[in-house]
């Protein structure tokens, strides 16, 4: 019977081309729910908590989409937890709590994130610097820069754009649909797109891919312009559900490392040419899970980081040790 | 024929000039152009004392740094190695407890604690062939919750003056500059041993060969597992040392090696070493964390507030490796 429903599952994942990642979301939320049930409250299934758990992925979610685009060209992004400190700055900066100023305000930090994209992506690309100090010394620059500008709280967000964190269409809390659109988005962009299917190729082999005639350098220029605009959409969501931008949002977030983790957890090779969007939500979610089950067990919040370390790296190694990669 | 050799010749000559410059890593030019410009903000900078207390900041970071080298040059990234700083701080004040007895063991316990940690880093990448980017990010997540449940979130106690004397304390009195840092001894001996390890061994050899093709390394008979768990126990010492240095000098802080980990990689590829392995030299890569460190100072003296000096930091480490990505294209 087990072994039965065991073969229709794996046979479902094949037909559904669901990544592995799944299976291990799925053995997560099976522990979460026993261990809870053993040791919490067993309320981590109640609607409230299952739908604060996604909520609390939004913000990581986003962005991790993004990356994952850098990262399935090969290429990094670092300065997105910079990235997302400025947009939440400048927003709030910007909108001074005025509704009618949040047209100008939206465009103007995409406009910002647009132009650090294509920055991280012709020094990458251009100028052959590698992507992890291309990116690093970006970050440095918009933490230099927005430092000198800002101390702390500025300005603030209306309360209509708090739409955006906490608004709810029916039961379901927009934040969630922004995720899954961006999420869709991104899946129909890399499989029925041209550019999806350049960026796979680039990221398989930069140099045969120049061969063949494709202009790498736009397409690595592209994964990282659509990388800033998701930390940018990241950081209008953060500030939404803070109202006010301060310059440690980004980087105590830990965005930039855990959206990274995120990705490869969610089964996108480091070395790029493999991997998705789809299995990077589940990536995601597992950290939401995590997260959600350590406060429902009262895990000590400092515990919690261990933990947590410990679960990326082993999550990383069940890939690995069966695809025999080579490690860098 | 005979006029081909002499022209042959005369080009040699000029070239022979000419590469010799060439071959000499730039780092140390930049340094020197940073110290001229130190000279000329505050002349008190460059007198025997001033170098020294340059060099006595400057040793927890190019100690570290050289470290960094070793598991760069082997096609891998360190990023655990400031939480193992912040990890040494707080352990010490808490082991220590107060008294100065206690120190000489803390010290042992510590450098236990980091070799575990470095030859966990190490069998991850190797023998779960888990990416080091990875794999040390995780290690950095779990030291820095470690270290802070340990402390339960704020720093207690303090460092006992005897274990603070390594970061901060002088030998005196020594002929010619009076008095002489700890820490500069400490740099000088560390980096002597790490320089003949990576130069005058095969171990530097075996490392640069893992990094440049870790399947040629492995045919050719290297041990590429242990190669690379050496690399990282190598890190992570350089992290117990620097964070004992960053301790005395600072005092306690539970984010002492914060940025640390970042730092020390842009110093290593400001050396010249190339990321994913296979070229690196340590006395450059100590040069470059050296001149980061001249690059603070300078900016300091020249009255930049200090976030602009993080942007100009990044803009600077851009620049300098698109220009040895420019220059190494042409040689090539």
């Amino acid at each position: 019977m087990t072994v039965k429903t065991l073969s229709n599952v794996r046979s479902l994942m094949r037909e559904t081309r669901l990544p592995p990642v799944y299976a291990i979301l799925v053995v997560v939320f099976v522990a979460a729910v026993v261990l809870d049930a053993i040791f919490g409250r067993g309320q981590i299934t109640s609607s409230t908590i299952l739908t604060n758990m996604v909520v609390r992925s939004v913000a990581l979610g986003i962005v991790a989409m993004g990356q994952t685009f850098v990262m399935l060209a090969a290429s990094i992004d670092l300065s997105v937890a910079y990235l997302i400190s400025v947009t939440a700055v400048m927003a709030s900066y910007l909108m001074q709590g005025d509704p009618n100023r949040v047209p100008m305000a939206v465009a103007a930090v995409f406009g910002i994130g647009a132009v650090v994209g294509l920055v991280n992506g012709l020094i990458v690309s251009k100028l052959k610097v590698n992507p992890f100090i291309a990116t690093l010394g970006v970050g440095l620059v918009l933490k230099g820069l927005l430092n000198a500008s800002f101390e702390t709280f500025v300005g603030a967000v209306p309360r209509s754009f708090q739409t955006l964190g906490y608004g709810q269409i029916g039961p379901i809390p927009i934040s969630i649909l922004v995720l899954l659109a961006v999420t869709i988005i991104g899946a129909l962009v890399l499989s029925r797109t041209k550019f999806g299917a350049h960026l796979y190729a680039v990221g398989g082999n930069v140099e045969t891919s120049r061969l063949s005639g494709l202009r790498t350098d736009r397409v690595i220029i592209l994964a990282h312009v659509i990388c800033s605009l998701t930390a940018v959409l990241t950081g209008l969501f953060v500030v939404s559900r803070l109202r006010s931008g301060a310059p440690w949002v980004g980087t105590d977030g830990l965005y930039d490392l855990e959206s990274i983790a995120a990705v490869v957890v969610g089964g996108t090779a480091l070395s790029g040419g493999k991997g998705g969007v789809v299995g990077t939500l589940a990536g995601v979610l597992i950290f939401g899970i995590l997260d959600t089950m350590f406060n429902q067990l009262g895990v000590d919040t400092f515990l919690k980081q261990v933990l947590r370390g410990a679960i990326i790296i082993l999550a990383v190694a069940s890939y690995t040790i069966r695809s025999r990669e080579k490690a860098a | 024929m005979a006029q081909l050799s002499t022209i042959g010749q005369e080009k040699s000559w000029r070239d022979r000039i000419l590469s010799g410059l060439r071959s000499v890593s730039p780092i140390y030019v930049v340094l020197i152009l940073l110290l001229i410009g130190i000279g000329t903000q505050n002349p008190v900078f460059l007198e025997p004392s001033g170098i020294l207390n340059l060099l006595r900041r400057a040793a927890p970071l190019m100690i570290l740094t050289a470290g960094q080298l070793f598991v760069i040059v082997s096609g891998g990234f360190d990023l655990s190695v400031g939480s193992i700083m912040s990890l040494t701080v707080i352990g010490a004040s808490l082991l220590i407890n107060n008294d100065p007895t206690n120190a000489w063991w803390v010290i042992l316990v510590l450098f236990g604690i980091g070799i575990v940690a470095g030859l966990i880093n190490g069998a991850l990448v190797s023998y779960l062939k888990v990416p080091s980017l990875i794999a040390t990010l995780g290690m950095l997540l779990a030291l820095r919750g470690a270290g802070l449940y340990w402390t339960g979130g704020a720093p207690r106690g303090y460092l006992t003056d005897n274990f603070r004397a390594f970061g901060r304390g002088w030998l005196e009195p020594v002929p010619w500059v009076e008095r002489f840092p700890y820490a500069v001894i400490v740099l000088i001996v560390v980096s002597a041993i790490l320089i003949y390890l990576f130069h005058y061994t095969n171990l530097g050899r075996q490392l640069l060969a893992v990094g440049d093709n870790p399947r040629a390394a492995k045919l050719a008979g290297i041990q590429v597992e242990k190669m690379r768990i050496v690399a990282f126990a190598v890190s992570a010492v350089t992290a117990v040392i620097a964070g004992i240095l960053q301790g005395g000098f600072g005092g306690v802080n539970p984010d002492a090696g914060d940025g640390y980990e970042l730092q020390a990689i842009s110093a290593a590829v400001l050396g010249g070493a190339v990321l994913l392995g296979g070229r690196g030299s340590v006395p450059a890569a100590i040069a470059g964390a050296l001149a980061l460190e001249a690059l603070f100072t300078l900016l300091n003296l020249l009255g930049l507030p200090k976030p602009l000096r993080d942007a100009v930091q990044g803009l600077i480490i851009i620049g300098a490796v698109a220009y040895a990505a420019f220059s190494g294209r042409r040689s090539r």
